[in-house]
């Protein structure tokens, strides 16, 4: 088998996943402001880790917003078949993937082969999104990822607002009448759970069901999502890198 | 050779400026028409030019914004924008303007035009059935006819009016011929420049000019040698598209995807519509015919499901967009039968919801660009996505 690099351009975290033979290599840095230069370090990093040269590698893959910016890769393919061949990959038999990243949310419905069969995407707005828990974050003066573990899911506060300008207001609101801290980001999570099962439900959810993305390692929107969805769902280890291993993958069979 | 062609469709717009200031020096006049249920044989029956109005570009949206509630239907913001800001030629240029009560957020901007120009508002039954809907719309043609007799001093006598029927079949005739060249593989036009044919032929002062020109145009096409390759081939369908406004398919073929055929406004939705001269009075056999269109205004629509079932098969699509323009209900609505047709069919379906702006290209694209993935994945032996260069 060749080695095959998957790089992951996210609109928020970079990811890229080298695999070689049976060892797998993976790296993930802050996007910043150049999806480009973001890329380039990933390679740089994969061949650092792994003590391979560039001339080494036989293909390489690119996904991810930043797919057209990234000049290193043979080839580019959109993170929805690269998400569902990574999740084919890591959790056989899954048929459905809840995708949460920086700016998007997706729903894939995959088949055995990792074959998408239909899939669903968030419209131009942040509501159910990485975004939208970021600002929201910002707004309560913490770390994104400190919410998963703040949550105070038996002090509930609803969250009406899908619209994350709106939502920033009404937050500020519930925080002067002196609600919970918990209790609002446990709202907040429960909005994300809410908006990202519709869409779900709008496809058909079929089990096993999969979560990735960065998102994926809130707890706070597992525990919403599985309520929502009203089934359980496997969020797996290496959630913000499906794309990465998918984009790897594909670039693997190519040879 | 195809690209000559087309660009001599591209120069109709500017052709047909010219030719109305020259016209209506001498006293002719100008109709102009916002959407495809207005009778046009009428106007052309009375010695007046039927031209299309602007609406489907995204600049004078935000001048239209000052007047018109935001989340409203891009087309109908565009179609004030230009008006008000006098920026479309064709609107500055009419006597008359013709507007349908296609939806609510159309019929109440008509409201607001009276105030630049005159406008004759058809009320629209909501369905095609006989009886009182049928009839309420011979009435509204009838109406229409006394209006630009009496206000534009236009003579409109069947026998014209039948000639003008004549002239617009034979226009049809012919703009579904050469939409219909594309169900050869690889299809003979992109969809770009399909839609840039099909539309610009909306602009024209001369009917009888623009059968000639895509008489000529056929003869080429047909005997134009294919290339073997061909990208997916997609059908789009949904809210009306034109030059300006044809983000995605644009994107959906420089993704490398091919936009085969359109059954929204500018494509077929019209194109197998033909006035049947059996009836008696020309007026009834009009209102036959226009009644028809499958606009999502009407309910129900089951005309619209099987032209797109048809089409699917004639043009062996692989794939279907469904493109609705933001707020637009009832396209966004029935969105729900063209996602169980394209089930039914066993075919990858793609709704899209954007507006004219070029805000969300790049999330356009990762939905097009995964549903090309997919069809790509259907026919098995290709190599997953697209090459860098």
């Amino acid at each position: 088998m060749m080695i095959a690099v998957g790089i992951d351009l996210g609109s928020v975290a970079a990811k890229g996943v080298l695999l070689n033979g049976k060892d797998i290599y993976k790296t993930v840095i802050p996007t910043g402001w150049s999806p480009r230069d973001a890329g380039r370090k990933l390679l740089n990093d994969l061949l650092q880790q792994s003590g391979l040269t560039r001339s080494q590698l036989g293909g390489i893959v690119v996904t991810g917003y930043g797919r057209v910016a990234f000049d290193q890769a043979d080839r580019k393919v959109t993170e929805i078949s690269c998400h569902a061949r990574g999740v084919a990959h890591l959790l056989p038999g899954a048929n459905t993937i809840v995708d949460i990243g920086g700016q998007d949310s997706k729903v894939i419905r995959i088949n055995e082969h990792g074959k998408v069969l239909d899939f669903a995407m968030n419209d131009k707005c942040a509501a159910g999104t990485g975004r939208f828990l970021q600002v929201m974050a910002n707004t309560l003066g913490m770390d994104v990822g400190q919410l998963g573990e703040l949550e105070a899911p038996g002090e509930h506060v609803t969250v009406n607002s899908m619209c994350t300008v709106f939502a920033e207001s009404e937050i500020i609101g519930l925080l002067a009448r002196g609600m919970s801290t918990g209790g609002i980001i446990a709202g907040l999570h429960q909005s994300v759970g809410k908006r990202v099962a519709s869409m779900a439900r709008r496809l058909g959810v079929k089990e096993i069901v999969a979560f990735t993305g960065g998102v994926a390692l809130n707890q706070g929107v597992e525990r919403a999502l599985v309520q929502e969805l009203g089934c359980p769902v496997v969020v797996l280890e290496d959630c913000q890198f499906t794309g990465a291993l998918g984009a790897a993958l594909t670039a693997a069979q190519e040879s | 050779m195809t690209k000559e062609m087309v660009d001599t469709f591209a120069d109709i717009r500017a052709q047909t400026v010219e030719k109305l200031l020259e016209l209506r020096k001498d006293g002719t006049k100008v109709v102009g028409i916002y959407c495809t249920f207005c009778p046009q044989e009428l106007v052309i029956a009375g010695g007046a030019i039927p031209v299309g109005l602007c609406g489907t570009k995204d600049e004078p949206i935000s001048t239209a914004e000052e007047v018109l509630p935001r989340n409203l239907c891009p087309l109908i913001k565009s179609s004030y924008g230009f008006a008000v800001t006098d920026t479309c030629p064709f609107f500055s240029l009419s006597d008359l303007v013709v507007g349908e009560t296609t939806c609510d957020g159309k019929k109440k901007m008509f409201e607001i035009m009276q105030e630049l120009k005159p406008i004759h508002v058809m009320q629209l039954p909501h369905t095609e059935k006989e009886g009182a809907s049928l009839d309420m719309w011979v009435d509204e043609i009838r109406k229409l006819r006394t209006r630009m007799e009496q206000d534009l001093g236009l003579e409109i006598n069947d026998a014209d009016i039948w000639k003008a029927i004549e002239l617009v079949n034979e226009e049809k005739k012919m703009l579904k011929e050469i939409s219909d060249l594309n169900q050869s593989d690889p299809p003979v036009m992109t969809g770009l420049d399909l839609l840039t044919v099909v539309w610009s032929a909306g602009f024209s002062y001369d009917k009888a000019e623009v059968v000639e020109k895509l008489k000529a145009m056929k003869d080429e096409l047909s005997q134009k040698k294919l290339k073997q390759t061909s990208g997916p081939r997609i059908i789009l369908t949904g809210c009306p598209v034109g030059l300006g406004s044809e983000k995605v398919i644009r994107i959906t073929e420089e993704l490398g995807g091919h936009v085969v055929a359109m059954e929204n406004c500018t494509g077929y939705k019209t194109l197998e519509l033909l006035t049947d001269t059996r009836y008696e009075d020309p007026i009834v056999a009009l209102a036959h015919k226009y009644v028809q269109i499958p606009c999502s205004c009407m309910s129900p629509n089951p005309y619209r499901m099987d032209l797109v079932g048809r089409m699917l098969d004639e043009f062996r699509a692989e794939g279907i967009i469904d493109l609705t323009w933001q707020a637009c209900h009832t396209y966004n609505i029935e969105a729900y039968d063209i996602k169980k047709l394209a089930e039914k069919k066993g075919l990858p379906y793609l709704q899209l919801e954007t507006d004219y702006s070029s805000s969300d290209e790049e999330s356009l694209k990762v939905r097009i660009e995964s549903m090309l993935e997919m069809i790509n994945d259907d026919r098995g032996g290709n190599r997953p996505g697209l090459r860098c260069c």
